[in-house]
This record gives structure tokens, sequence and C-alpha cells, in this order.
């Protein structure tokens, strides 16, 4: 199984506080990977550090067979990043949102351009609402708009920042039914970050959770099984959703 | 490798990475060949395409729309007709119509009217909420209203003393030219002091005060209307126009006639420095400015400063109210509170001069 991702010895600091030290994982192709974990644990800071926006403070990081941080603009187009609030330009409508990297990266023709950002926005279910403006929509609309646009150049790796955050649970099971959709039919490998449990069991074939306290990653593996073999007490209790007393042996 | 194309009656073969980056060398080409062949029978060859992306895949379904039907495709995976089909379903849902953002000439004048009536239903809540300020005391703090004054009083004092001191001398300066032509230098010092006093002095310091601080209300109360604090203050029970408007409305009102008094005496300082320059003494500048300006002079352009003040306070207020949403909706505010500051302050100077030569001021 090709590995997309490899991450050694991460770990970042901020001043003397440590965030997370040691970090060592592999994503491998076509999974769906999920990073989770309390509220300040890094899961945020690690996504910006595995798509280069910030610089590690030790280890090493391969993603696609480079480092993103000193990547040039067309190792960056391979890699598609969804963030948390959308952070689409609210002076676009949505259509345009998407054709902009096309019409930055590529030589498709102008009518190629919208012909493919509709096929995106279709993908994602916002085939009719290509005209609308960023303020015109809803929370849910944008973050499948945003996924859209992440898609637009068809990189094969996707990172998400907290995708159903803020969300109702309709539009959260929507928004993970189309994360599967996707993985299945564009074979797109997805980093998800995310502390939804429900969205968690759904979507993800393996995950890492970061914890605050051990300033680190305290369990690898699926999901599914994590409540049940884990020796962490924090791990037992988020994915059996108890409090620490009762999951303390 | 690239993406290539090639062409011949009834056939279309395609070839290469059929993807974002390259599909673009062939896209007009195949859609044109297709065009072409709309009502023949067409057999599209994929054989020789080695990688796809979901661009290659709705050039394909494009390809389709132009020839008006499905051709034969030759050579296509199992991946690529599923991929094929999932466009289909991705493009199956027209388009609905969005926000019209290309403005007729009916459009801005609906706009324009209800802006207006907006305004004046404002002014109105602004009124009101002055009136019944004594039952709703609490709501009025005091501290901010110390701190509107401060910011568009106190701290504008240096760019009106600079401004009034710059016009009092080009005033002087293209007045003196022609004037010493007639012999009459002396009586630059009295069209200076009344135009200076009547008009410019009100207008000036309007036209700063909606600079300075029409924009700044409007950025204040945008920036709380997106982070929802004005909604938090209405959930709360707490009336928005006496804790964010009366406060500022109140200091403008303040602030407005004292700044027009400084740029008043800052004007006349720069009128002064180019008259004595010329040889005039000091004392003739001051007995023709206290022979030919009246107290009436000074009150009614008090009176008018205060209105302009007040106006320019409702209009970046109302335009902070007013903020949607988005990045780009405080600073369409704050243009907003600038540009009707300003036109509004010059309409009711103009209603000012006609009422005042009604009334023999």
């Amino acid at each position: 199984m090709t590995d997309v991702i490899t991450v050694t010895g991460l770990a970042r600091r901020f001043g003397p506080r440590v965030l997370f030290h040691d970090l060592s994982f592999a994503v491998h192709q076509g999974e769906i990977f999920v990073i989770l974990g309390g509220s300040g644990c890094g899961k945020s800071t690690l996504l910006r550090i595995l798509v280069g926006l910030l610089p590690p403070s030790e280890g090493r990081i391969s993603v696609l067979g480079g480092d993103m941080a000193a990547a040039e603009a067309a190792q960056r187009t391979r890699v598609g990043v969804m963030f948390q609030m959308g952070a689409l330009f609210g002076s676009m409508n949505l259509l345009q949102n998407v054709m902009l990297p096309l019409e930055m990266h590529t030589s498709l023709p102008e009518t190629a351009r919208e012909s493919v950002a509709r096929t995106k926005l279709g993908l994602v279910g916002l085939g009719d609402a290509a005209a609308l403006m960023p303020a015109e929509i809803s929370g849910g609309m944008a973050k499948r708009a945003a996924i859209a646009r992440a898609l637009a150049l068809d990189p094969p790796l996707l990172f998400l920042d907290e995708p159903s955050a803020g969300l109702d649970p309709i539009t959260s099971a929507g928004l993970d039914q189309l994360i599967l959709d996707l993985k299945r039919d564009l074979g797109i490998t997805f980093v998800v970050v995310t502390h939804e449990l429900a969205s968690i069991m759904t979507i993800a074939d393996r995950c890492i959770m970061l914890d605050k306290t051990a300033q680190g990653m305290i369990a690898e593996g699926d999901p599914r099984t994590l409540g049940d073999t884990s020796p962490h007490p924090t791990v037992r209790a988020f994915f059996r959703r108890e409090t620490m007393q009762d999951a303390t042996p | 490798m690239s993406a290539t194309i090639d062409i011949a009656p009834g056939r279309i073969t395609l070839a290469g990475e059929l993807d974002a980056r390259h599909a673009g060398a062939v896209w007009t080409d195949a859609l044109t060949a297709a065009a072409a062949a709309k009502g023949k029978p067409l057999i599209v060859d994929l054989t020789g395409v080695t990688q796809w992306d979901t661009a290659g895949i709705t050039l394909l379904a494009d390809i389709e729309t132009v020839f008006g039907g499905t051709p034969a495709y030759a050579g296509a995976t199992e991946q690529v007709r599923a991929l094929l089909d999932r466009v289909h379903d991705a493009r199956k849902i027209l388009p609905r119509g969005g926000a019209e953002h290309v403005a007729s000439w009916w459009a801005v004048l609906v706009s324009f009217l209800t802006a207006a009536t907006d305004g004046i239903a404002f002014l109105g809540e602004a009124v009101l909420a002055l009136v019944t300020l004594p039952t709703r005391a609490k709501m009025f703090r005091r501290q901010d209203l110390w701190r509107a004054a401060d910011q568009a009083g106190v701290r504008a004092i240096p760019l009106v003393l600079l401004l009034g001191v710059l016009i009092g001398l080009i005033l002087a300066f293209q007045s003196l030219v022609p004037m010493r032509r007639f012999g009459a230098d002396l009586y630059v010092a009295n069209l200076v002091a009344i135009s200076l006093i009547r008009e410019l002095g009100p207008l000036l310091a309007a036209v700063i005060l909606a600079g300075r601080s029409g924009s700044a209300f409007a950025a204040e109360i945008g920036t709380m209307k997106v982070n929802q604090e004005v909604d938090a203050l209405i959930t709360m029970g707490l009336d928005p126009v006496t804790m964010l408007v009366l406060p500022r409305l109140l200091a403008t009102i303040i602030v407005m006639p004292a700044l027009t008094i400084v740029l008043d005496f800052a004007g006349l300082i720069g009128m002064a420095l180019v008259l004595v320059g010329d040889g005039i003494p000091a004392v003739a500048i001051a007995n023709q400015i206290a022979a030919w300006v009246v107290p009436g002079d000074l009150y009614g352009a008090l009176a008018k400063s205060a209105v302009f003040g007040a106006t320019i306070a409702t209009v970046g207020c109302r335009a902070g109210m007013a903020t949607g949403l988005g990045p780009e909706a405080v600073g369409v505010s704050a243009t907003r509170a600038v540009v009707g500051g300003i036109v509004s302050a010059i309409v009711l100077d103009g209603i000012f001069a006609i009422v005042f030569y009604r009334l023999g001021i």
C-alpha cells in the first residue's frame, strides 16, 4: 500500500510551550484518515504543518513525495484544502470561486473552465447554486462549495479542517456521505481534522488521536475498535462517550 | 506527455493526459469536431488516453452536449464510464437564477429611494430614542459620549488647525492678486472672513468630520453588527440606538461648533499671515473683520455646523447598522458613511443658504 503522507518525529513548539512532539504516522493512498482529539491538542496546527502553512519545530514530513513548505505552485495544486470556515472569496460567486484555480493553473479556455467548475459544483450538490454569492448561502453550502473549489484541479489528496463544525446533524451527515462518494468515485485520499464522533465513525478508515496532556499521539488505528482496545483512558472515554472517571480503570 | 487529438471523418481520437492541466490543448478542437459530426455516426477513440481526471470526463460530457447524443466510445474503461455517469448526474440540475449583480437605472433609483426612506426612518428612531432617553437613562453610557467626543473632536483639532491655516492662506493669496489691481487689498480681509465664517468653516469642518468620524462610526458599528454584538444587545433587551447611536450623535452635535470655531480662527490666522506679508497692518485687518462680520454670521454658522454634525453622525451610524455580511461589508459601510455624510452636508448647506436669505440673516 502506497503512503501519500509520511510523518517522522514531528514536533511543534510555540516558545517554551510544546504542543506535540515525536509524532510519527503514515497516510495510505485512497483512505480517509482522521486526526482527532480534544480542543487545543493541536489538530488544526498539525493540518497547517502538513499543508505547508506552518513550519514544524522538528521532524520530517513527506506529502506526495515532497515537502509542502518548500513546494512550488505545481506541487501545491496536487493538494486541496478546505478551511474550517470555507474561506470562499466574498467578491466572487460560487462558480467564479471554483473557476479561479482553473484559470490560474490550467490552459483551459473560458467555456471549458466554466463547464469543469459546474461539474465540480454538481459533484458536491451545488449545481443549482453557481450564481449565488458566498454571503447568500448557508454554512453547509459554504463548506460544500469550499470542497468543490478544493477539487477544482482534481488533487489526489484533500485536507478537510473540521468539515462538520457548526452544522446540524442532517447537513453534517450529508457532508460525510459526500466525502465517502468522492473517495469512491474519484479515488481521493482524505485527511480530515474533526472531533465529531458520529462523523468519525461514518467516514474514517483509520485515525490518530492527539492529546493535550500527553503533548502528542495517544492512539492510532481503526476508530471502530479503538474504544475497546486502547489502553489509554482518554481514548476509551472519547469513543465510549464517557467521562474520564468512568473510563479510568 | 500532453493531450493530443486526431480528427478524421466520423472519428475523434484523443490521446495522452486528459486532465485539467492538459485538456485545454484539445478542448476547442474536440468540441468543433463533435459539432461538425452532429447527426452522423461518431466514434470517440480513447484508447491512447493515459491519464484522466474530472476535467477530461467533463470534456466527454461536453462532446456529448454539442454532438447532441452519446457517441460510440472506443477504449473507454469501466472507471471512465463510471466517472462519466457521475458527471452526468452532477450536471443534471439546471442552474437557478442568482442575484442580479448588474444594476439597471431603475434598480439604482429604487435603491436610492430605499436608502433615503431608510435614512429618514433611522433619523426618526434616533430622535425617538433621544426623546425617550429619560426612561432608559441606564442604557446611555456617558463614557461612550466622552470617548466619541474625544475621537471626533479633540483628536481632530490638529488636522482642523492645519487645514484651516492652509485654506486661509490660499483664499487670501488667490484673492489678493485680482483685488490689488483695483487697490482693494484691504478688502481681502472682509472677503475671506465672511466666506470662511458663514460658509467654508462649517462646510470644511463637516467634510473633515465625515472623513474622520463618520467612517469610523460606520466601521465600529458595522464590525459589531458582523460579530453579532448588535444582535446580542437586542436579545438582552437593550436598545442599540440608545446605546450605540445616541452617544455618537450627541458627541458630534457638541464638537462640531467647536471644530468650526477652531477652523475659522485658524483660517483667519492664515489670511492674516498673507496680508501682513503684503504690508497691511494687523490692526487694520482686525478692524475690517470687526466692522464687517456681525454676530449673526457666527451664530448661523454654528447652528449649521451642529446640524451638519448630527447629519453626519446619523448617516455614519445608519451605514454601520445596515452593514451586511461578508468581508467587504464593513468597507462598503464606511464608504457609504463618508459619501452620504458629505453629500448630505452640502445639500443642507444649500437649504440653509435659501432659508437664511429669506430670513434676512
